[in-house]
C-alpha cells in the first residue's frame, strides 16, 4: 500500500493532521488498520451481527403523521437512532472503532464525552469487547448529565472530570488527546464525532453512513421516492455526515444541518461555527471554527451538552463550501419548544440535540414540498432532569 | 544564529540551554524583564511561548501560565512588541513556540514577517508535524526564521532525516510520549535515543519534556547539544518571581558547565 497522499487527508482544504509529532505512528497505524478492516469481509460481518443483534439495527423509518398535521406536512419521518442500544447513533461508531482497537491489539480506550451518550456508548462498546475505559467529561457537563455519569460507571468505565477551560465537550477533548499522547501505545481513542485528525473524520463517517443507507432504502420502499429534505442537528456533526452521506450523489436531496444557535447568534452565546466561525485548527483538523480576533478558541454556548462544541467536524465545511449542504441554526428556546412538542405529539421524547432538528421542521417543514427526513440522533431520557431544572422543576427529582 | 549559538557550546565541549517562559506570565509587563534575566543567567537559546486558548501538547503548569496569560489580555501583537524591545536590549536567540491557530489568524505571510521584524530567529507550531501542510512549511523554510522540528520517542527512526530535512536550527528531542511538565525521572532509553536521533541526521539535537533539576540537565547535557527546561522554571517564575527564576536558570547553567 502506497502510503496517503496529503490529498486524501482532506476534504477540500478543510481537515488534515495538525497534531503533535508524538501521535503521527499511531495515526499512520489507525490508518492502515482501518483500511486493511474496511476490505476485511471477517470484520465487516462481525461489525454487521453487532449492528443487527447487540445494537437493534435497522432503526425504524416512522412516519410521524400528527407531528406533520399539525405543521400542515403530509410525509415527515424520523429516522429512529434513539431506539438503538444505549438510546443513540453514538453505538454505530463505538462498535467499529471498538473492534477495530482489539484487532490493532489496544488494550485500553479513552472518549471525550459532552452529553454523556458517546461516552455511554464506547462504556458499552468496551464491556462487550472487554477493554479497559477512560471518559474524560467536562465538569459543567458532569453536572447537566450526572445520570450518563452514574451509566457509565455501571458499565465499569471510569469518568474523569476536567475542570480546566470552558469545563465543557472542548475541553474534555484536550483532555483526551493529552491522554493519548501520553499513553500512545497502548491506548486508542475513540473519537465521538467526525472531527479530529484523519482518519477519524471519514473513518466515523463510514462506521455512521449505515444510517443514511437505511433511511434512503426505507423511505423508497414506503414511499417510492428519495426524500425532498434531509435534516440533522450538527455540532461536531456525526449523526448529520452519518445519514447525509449516502444521499451527497443525489443531487434533487437537499441536505440541512442545523447548529445550536444557543440564546442567538447577535449574543455571541451559541454553539453555530458553520453560521458564524471562521476556518481554524483545532483538536486536529482545520474546519470552521468559533474564534476571537487572534485566534484563541471562543467559548460555545448551548442547552444541549452534545452541540456544545465550538468547532465542526471537517467534512461538513467542505459540504457548506461546496454548497452540497446548507447549515442553519434554531435558539436554545427554539429546541426546548421541539422537545416538549415531539413528545406531546408523537410519544417521542428527542435528545435536546435532536430537539434542534425538530424544530428547524416545525419552524420550516411546510416550505418543503416534498418528503422530509429527520434524523432523531438520540433520545431525550438523559435531558428530563435537566429541562426539569430549568424549568423550575427541579424539586421534583 | 541559533545554529551558531549551538556551535559556539559544542566547541566548548558544552550544551547550549534552552529555557521556555510563556509569554505575559506572570504578568503583561514582565515579559521583557524574565528575557532578559533568562538571557543574563546563561540561556543560549530562549523559547517565547504564544499563548493558545487550547494548549494539548502543555501539561498543567504551561496550561495554567498559557489562562493566566490570556486573562492579562496577551495577544500575539503583543508578544512581538514585547519580543522587539528584548531585542533592542539583548542578542540571545529567541524561538516562537506556538501552535497553529494563533500563526493562521493572525496571517501566515504577515506573522512570518512581523517576527522577523520583532527579532525571533526561529518558530516551532506544536500542532505543525512534518508533511502536515507541506505549503504552510515551505512557506516557514522559505522566511528568514529557523523550523524548529519535533521529534517524539514514538517517531521511527527512518522518519527523523525526513523530520531534520525540514527543520533548521535545531531538533528538538521530546524526552518522552506525553505532555509537557516537570517529571522527576528521564527514561532509561534516552541516551541510546538521541545517540540514534544525532547519528541519523546532521541538526544539533535538543532534549526537553520533564527536565526540572541541575542534575537531571547536567545529565541530558551530557548527552545531548542541548537541554530546554519549561514547566519547571514557569512554575518557579509563577510562584516565586523572576529573581527566582533566573536563579533557576543560573543553577543548570552552573551544573551543565561542571
Amino acid at each position: 500500500m502506497t502510503a496517503p497522499t496529503v490529498a486524501d487527508r482532506r476534504f477540500g482544504v478543510f481537515g488534515g493532521r495538525y497534531v503533535p509529532e508524538t501521535l503521527i505512528q499511531a495515526l499512520d497505524e489507525l490508518t492502515e488498520a482501518y483500511a486493511a478492516a474496511g476490505t476485511d469481509p471477517e470484520f465487516r460481518s462481525e461489525l454487521a451481527g453487532l449492528l443487527a443483534d447487540f445494537a437493534g439495527r435497522p432503526t425504524p423509518l416512522y412516519h410521524a403523521q400528527r407531528l406533520g398535521e399539525v405543521i400542515g406536512h403530509d410525509s415527515i419521518y424520523l429516522k429512529r437512532e434513539d431506539l438503538n442500544h444505549t438510546g443513540a447513533h453514538k453505538i454505530n461508531n463505538t462498535l467499529g472503532q471498538g473492534l477495530l482497537a482489539k484487532r490493532m491489539g489496544k488494550r485500553r480506550i479513552i472518549a471525550e464525552t459532552g452529553a454523556g451518550q458517546h461516552g455511554v456508548a464506547t462504556a458499552t462498546a468496551c464491556a462487550l469487547f472487554d477493554l479497559e475505559c477512560v471518559v474524560y467529561m467536562g465538569e459543567e457537563d458532569v453536572e447537566r448529565q450526572a445520570l450518563n455519569v452514574y451509566r457509565m460507571e455501571l458499565l465499569g468505565a471510569e469518568v474523569r472530570p476536567v475542570g480546566s477551560g470552558t469545563r465543557t465537550l472542548k475541553d474534555a477533548t484536550n483532555e483526551a488527546i493529552r491522554d493519548w499522547v501520553t499513553n500512545v501505545e497502548d491506548t486508542h481513542y475513540i473519537i465521538g464525532s467526525v472531527v479530529g485528525p484523519d482518519p477519524f473524520p471519514r473513518m466515523v463517517r463510514d462506521f455512521q453512513a449505515v444510517i443514511g443507507r437505511e433511511a434512503r432504502q426505507q423511505l423508497l420502499d414506503v414511499a417510492g421516492r428519495l426524500p425532498r429534505v434531509v435534516v440533522a442537528c450538527v455540532g461536531g456533526g456525526s449523526n448529520a455526515i452519518g445519514i447525509f452521506h449516502e444521499f451527497v450523489p443525489d443531487d434533487g436531496v437537499e441536505l440541512v444541518g442545523v447548529e445550536a444557535g444557543g440564546a442567538g447568534l447577535e449574543s455571541g452565546r451559541h454553539s453555530a461555527s458553520l453560521a458564524a466561525g471562521s476556518p481554524g485548527v483545532l483538536h486536529g483538523s482545520l474546519s470552521y471554527l468559533l474564534q476571537d480576533s487572534d485566534g484563541q478558541v471562543a467559548p460555545a454556548h448551548s442547552v444541549s451538552a452534545g452541540l456544545d462544541y465550538p468547532g465542526v467536524g471537517p467534512e461538513h465545511s467542505f459540504l457548506k463550501d461546496s454548497r452540497r449542504a446548507r447549515y442553519t441554526y434554531v435558539t436554545d428556546d427554539e429546541a426546548l419548544d421541539a422537545f416538549h412538542r415531539l413528545s406531546e405529539l408523537e410519544g417521542i421524547i428527542p435528545a435536546l440535540e435532536s430537539a434542534h432538528a425538530v424544530a428547524h421542521v416545525l419552524r420550516h417543514g411546510p416550505e418543503y414540498d416534498g418528503p422530509i427526513v429527520v434524523c432523531l440522533s438520540g433520545r431525550g431520557d438523559k435531558d428530563v432532569a435537566h429541562v426539569a431544572r430549568l424549568e423550575g422543576r427541579g424539586s421534583l427529582l | 544564529m541559533i545554529a551558531q549559538a549551538f556551535a559556539a557550546r559544542r566547541a566548548e565541549g558544552r550544551a547550549a540551554l534552552v529555557p521556555y517562559v510563556t509569554a505575559g506570565y506572570p504578568d503583561r509587563g514582565s515579559t521583557v524583564e524574565v528575557l532578559e534575566a533568562l538571557a543574563d543567567a546563561g540561556a543560549d537559546v530562549i523559547e517565547l511561548g504564544v499563548p493558545f486558548s487550547d494548549p494539548l501538547a502543555d501539561g498543567p503548569t504551561i496550561q495554567t501560565s498559557s489562562f493566566v496569560s490570556l486573562g492579562n489580555g496577551t495577544t500575539v501583537a503583543g508578544v512581538l512588541e514585547d519580543l522587539t524591545a528584548f531585542r533592542a536590549r539583548r542578542d540571545t536567540p529567541v524561538v516562537l513556540f506556538t501552535y497553529l491557530n494563533p500563526v493562521i489568524r493572525y496571517g501566515p505571510t504577515a506573522f512570518l514577517e512581523d517576527a522577523v521584524k520583532a527579532g525571533a530567529q526561529g518558530l516551532l507550531l506544536t500542532d505543525l508535524p512534518t508533511g502536515a501542510d507541506p505549503v504552510l512549511e515551505a512557506e516557514v523554510i522559505a522566511s528568514p526564521l529557523d523550523l524548529v522540528r519535533l521529534v517524539a520517542p514514538t517517531t521511527p527512526l527512518s522518519r527523523v532525516p525526513a523530520v531534520a530535512a525540514g527543520g533548521s536550527g535545531f531538533l528538538y528531542y521530546i524526552s518522552r510520549t506525553g505532555v509537557t511538565g516537570a517529571r522527576t525521572e528521564l527514561r532509561g532509553e534516552l541516551s541510546k535515543e538521541v545517540r540514534a536521533i544525532r547519528k541519523a541526521q546532521d541538526l544539533p539535537v535538543a532534549v526537553g519534556f520533564g527536565i526540572s533539576s541541575p542534575e537531571q540537565a547536567a545529565f541530558v547535557a551530557s548527552l545531548a547539544d542541548g537541554v530546554v527546561v519549561g514547566s519547571a522554571l514557569v512554575r518557579i517564575l509563577g510562584e516565586s518571581g523572576v529573581q527566582a527564576g533566573a536563579d533557576f536558570v543560573a543553577s543548570l547553567r552552573e551544573a551543565m558547565d561542571a
